[in-house]
C-alpha cells in the first residue's frame, strides 16, 4: 500500500516535470521569442539584442529554465512579452472566475449524471435507458459551440430569459456574475452529464449482474435495498475519475465556452495571449492546466485507493 | 459446396465486408453510415451542384431572408448561404480524412511496438505520452497554427501528432491482452524478430480495437477542427466552412437566424453520424468503449 503510494505520487511529480519540459523545450524550437513578438518589425541589430537582454533571454536555456521552473514552482509566473502585466496576479483572477464556473456545473451536474445514470443502467434497454442515452450521445457529440449557439438563439433572443454574453469584468467579485454565468453553465452541464452518466450506466449495468448482488436477490432482500446498499456503493467507484477528469477539463479547457459567451476564465485568457502571440503568458497557462490536470488525476486515484481495496495491491495501471 | 479450403480462410476485405453489413444492420449503424454517406456524396459532388459561386459578394442582397433564388438567404457580405453550406464541410472531411489514418499508424505502430518491448523503453515512452495527455487539448493546436500559419500541411500532422497520443495508450493496452497468449509465444520461440511478430501476429489481433478507437478519434478530430475554425484558427476565408460560418452568422443570428441553423445541422449531423457508426462498430466488434474514460 505504501509503496504503491509513494510509486504514484513520483509518478505525478516525473509527469509534471517532464510538462514544463516539454512546454519549456516546445516554446524554444518553434521560432520566435518574446522580443521578436513584441518588437515586430523593428526585431533586428542593436534593439533585438538590447531587448533580449533585458528580458535575459541570451542566457543559455538550461539556465532560463532553472529560473522559469523554480519561478513556476513558487507561483511566480514573471511578466508578459509586453511588460505590462503581472502573470501571476491576472492568472489569481481568472483562476477564480473558472473555479466559480466550474463550481456551478460540477454542483449541478455530479448529482444529476449520477441519478440520470442509475436509472439508465437500472432500466437498461427499456425507454427510459435508450432516451437517456441517446439524449446523451446527442449532448456529447454536438459541438459546444453549436449547443451555445441554440441556447443563446432560443432562450436569450427569442424568450428573453437569460443574458447571451456576460459583460462583467474580470476582476469582478464572484456575485456580480450572477445570472450572467448562467448559460456558460448550462452548456458545460450539458457535456459533463453526458460522460458521466455513461460510465455510471455501465458500471451499475456491471455490478447488477454480478453474483453477489445476485446473491442478495435469491436470499431475499428487497429491491431497493439491493440497489442503495448492496449496488451503489461498488457501482459508483469507478465514476471518481471520469469526475476527475471533468473537473481537469472544467479547470483548463473551457476555451470554447468560455468565448462564446465572453467569459473572462483561463481558457479565453489563453487564448487571448495565444493570439498575441504573448509566449510567457502561454507557458505559464498551460503549464498551470497541465498540473491542474495531474493534480486532479492524483487526487482521485488515492481516493480510489482508499475507497476500493482491491486497488491496493502493487499492480502497475497501464 | 463450400469447398472446405475456401471458406476458412477469409480475407481481409470479405472480413471487414461482413462487418459493414452488421453495422448497417444495427439502428445506430445504419442512421450513422447513411448520415456519413450523405455527407461525403455531398462533399464530392457539391462543387458541381451548387448554384452559386461561394465567394460572390452581391451588396443589394445582404442578410437577406429565404426566397425562390436563395433557398437560404444569404449573409452579411450578400453571399448565398446555401452554397456555402454545400461546400461547407469539405475542408474538414478532407483534413480529417488524411489525418485519421496518420495518426492511427502512428499512434497504433508505437503502441504495439511499446506494448511488445516492454523494459525501459517502455516507461520513459509511457512518462511522456503522460505529460503529453496532460497539455490541454486543443492549445497546442492554435499555437501551432499562429506560428505556422492554418494550412493543410500545417493542420493534418500536427492533429495527426496530437491525436495519435492518446491512440499509443490504446494500442499498448490492446497489444498487453495478447501479447502473453501461446500465438506469440511460439512465435517468439520460433525464433521471429520483433517487426515480424508485430506484423504477423500482433497488428491483426489488435486491428479491431484500433479501427474500433479510429472511427471514435475521427468524430473528436471533426470537432476539434470545426472548433479551431471557429474560434479563427482554422480554413483561411473565404473558404467555405460550417464552423467559420456559425461564427460569423452568430453575430447577427437575431437579425437573420437563416444563417446558422443550416451549419448548424450540417456539422451536428456530421459528427452523430460518425459517432453513431463508431458505437455500433464498437458493439459489433464486442469492443466496450464506455467503461474506459475519455482522454
Amino acid at each position: 500500500m505504501l509503496a504503491l503510494l509513494v510509486r504514484r505520487l513520483a509518478l505525478g511529480v516525473v509527469t509534471v516535470w517532464l510538462v514544463s519540459v516539454i512546454i519549456f523545450a516546445g516554446v524554444e524550437v518553434l521560432p520566435g521569442d518574446a522580443c521578436t513578438v513584441v518588437l515586430e518589425r523593428d526585431a533586428q541589430g542593436e534593439v533585438l539584442e538590447n531587448c533580449r537582454k533585458n528580458l535575459g533571454l541570451d542566457r543559455p536555456a538550461f539556465e532560463r529554465y532553472i529560473d522559469w521552473a523554480s519561478g513556476a514552482a513558487h507561483g511566480d509566473f514573471g511578466v508578459s512579452a509586453d511588460g505590462q502585466t503581472k502573470i501571476s496576479k491576472e492568472v489569481a483572477l481568472r483562476v477564480k472566475n473558472s473555479i466559480l464556473l466550474a463550481a456551478g456545473a460540477l454542483s449541478v451536474g455530479v448529482p444529476l449524471a449520477i441519478f440520470l445514470g442509475v436509472i439508465a443502467g437500472l432500466a437498461r434497454d427499456r425507454f427510459a435507458d435508450i432516451f437517456v442515452s441517446t439524449a446523451a450521445i446527442f449532448a456529447m457529440t454536438i459541438p459546444e459551440f453549436v449547443s451555445a449557439t441554440i441556447l443563446v438563439l432560443v432562450f436569450s433572443i427569442w424568450l428573453g430569459w437569460l443574458p447571451a454574453v456576460v459583460l462583467t469584468p474580470a476582476d469582478a467579485p464572484a456575485l456580480e456574475f450572477w445570472p450572467e454565468f448562467i448559460p456558460a453553465t448550462i452548456v458545460l452541464t450539458m457535456v459533463m452529464v453526458a460522460h458521466i452518466m455513461r460510465m455510471v450506466r455501465s458500471s451499475v449495468i456491471e455490478v447488477m449482474s454480478s453474483e453477489f448482488v445476485q446473491m442478495a436477490t435469491l436470499k431475499g432482500v428487497p429491491y431497493g435495498r439491493i440497489v442503495l446498499r448492496h449496488a451503489l456503493p461498488s457501482a459508483l467507484l469507478p465514476a471518481i475519475n471520469v469526475v476527475a477528469l471533468t473537473v481537469a477539463w472544467l479547470l483548463g479547457g473551457v476555451v470554447v465556452v468560455e468565448v462564446v459567451f465572453n467569459y473572462p476564465g483561463i481558457g479565453r485568457m489563453t487564448i487571448d495571449a495565444i493570439s498575441d502571440r504573448d509566449l510567457p503568458i502561454i507557458q505559464a497557462l498551460v503549464m498551470l492546466i497541465a498540473a491542474t490536470y495531474v493534480l486532479v488525476n492524483l487526487v482521485a486515484d488515492l481516493a480510489s485507493m482508499l475507497l476500493n481495496p482491491r486497488l491496493r495491491t502493487l499492480r502497475m495501471r497501464s | 459446396m463450400a469447398d472446405a479450403t475456401t471458406h476458412t480462410r477469409t480475407t481481409f476485405l470479405s472480413r471487414w465486408g461482413q462487418i459493414l453489413r452488421d453495422v448497417a444492420r444495427r439502428p445506430s449503424g445504419a442512421i450513422g453510415l447513411f448520415l456519413v454517406g450523405l455527407h461525403i456524396i455531398v462533399a464530392i459532388i457539391s462543387p458541381a451542384i451548387v448554384p452559386y459561386d461561394f465567394k460572390a459578394l452581391d451588396s443589394s442582397l445582404i442578410l437577406a431572408p429565404p426566397d425562390a433564388d436563395h433557398w437560404l438567404g444569404t449573409d452579411a457580405l450578400g453571399r448565398d448561404v446555401f452554397t456555402r453550406l454545400l461546400l461547407g464541410g469539405r475542408e474538414a472531411l478532407l483534413v480529417c480524412a488524411l489525418a485519421i489514418p496518420l495518426t492511427m499508424i502512428w499512434g497504433g505502430l508505437m503502441g504495439v511496438y511499446l506494448g511488445l518491448r516492454g523494459g525501459w523503453v517502455d516507461e520513459v515512452a509511457m512518462r511522456l505520452v503522460d505529460a503529453f495527455l496532460a497539455l490541454p487539448g486543443i492549445l497546442p493546436l492554435m499555437v501551432f497554427v499562429v506560428i505556422f500559419g492554418a494550412g493543410n500541411e500545417v493542420l493534418i500532422p500536427t492533429l495527426a501528432f496530437f491525436f495519435g497520443i492518446p491512440v499509443i495508450r490504446v494500442a499498448r493496452g490492446a497489444t498487453h491482452d495478447v501479447v502473453a497468449r501461446d500465438y506469440v509465444l511460439a512465435a517468439r520461440a520460433r525464433g521471429h524478430s520483433r517487426l515480424s511478430i508485430m506484423r504477423r501476429e500482433l497488428l491483426p489481433n489488435t486491428l479491431d480495437t484500433l479501427m474500433v478507437e479510429g472511427a471514435m478519434r475521427l468524430s473528436w478530430m471533426l470537432l476539434t477542427f470545426s472548433s479551431l475554425s471557429f474560434l479563427g484558427f482554422g480554413v483561411a476565408p473565404p473558404t467555405p466552412d460550417w464552423g467559420q460560418s456559425i461564427s460569423e452568422a452568430r453575430v447577427y443570428m437575431s437579425l437573420a437566424p437563416w444563417g446558422v441553423l443550416g451549419p448548424m445541422i450540417a456539422l451536428s449531423s456530421l459528427i452523430i453520424g460518425v459517432n453513431l457508426t463508431a458505437d455500433a462498430l464498437a458493439k459489433t466488434l464486442g469492443i466496450d468503449r464506455s467503461r474506459k474514460a475519455v482522454v
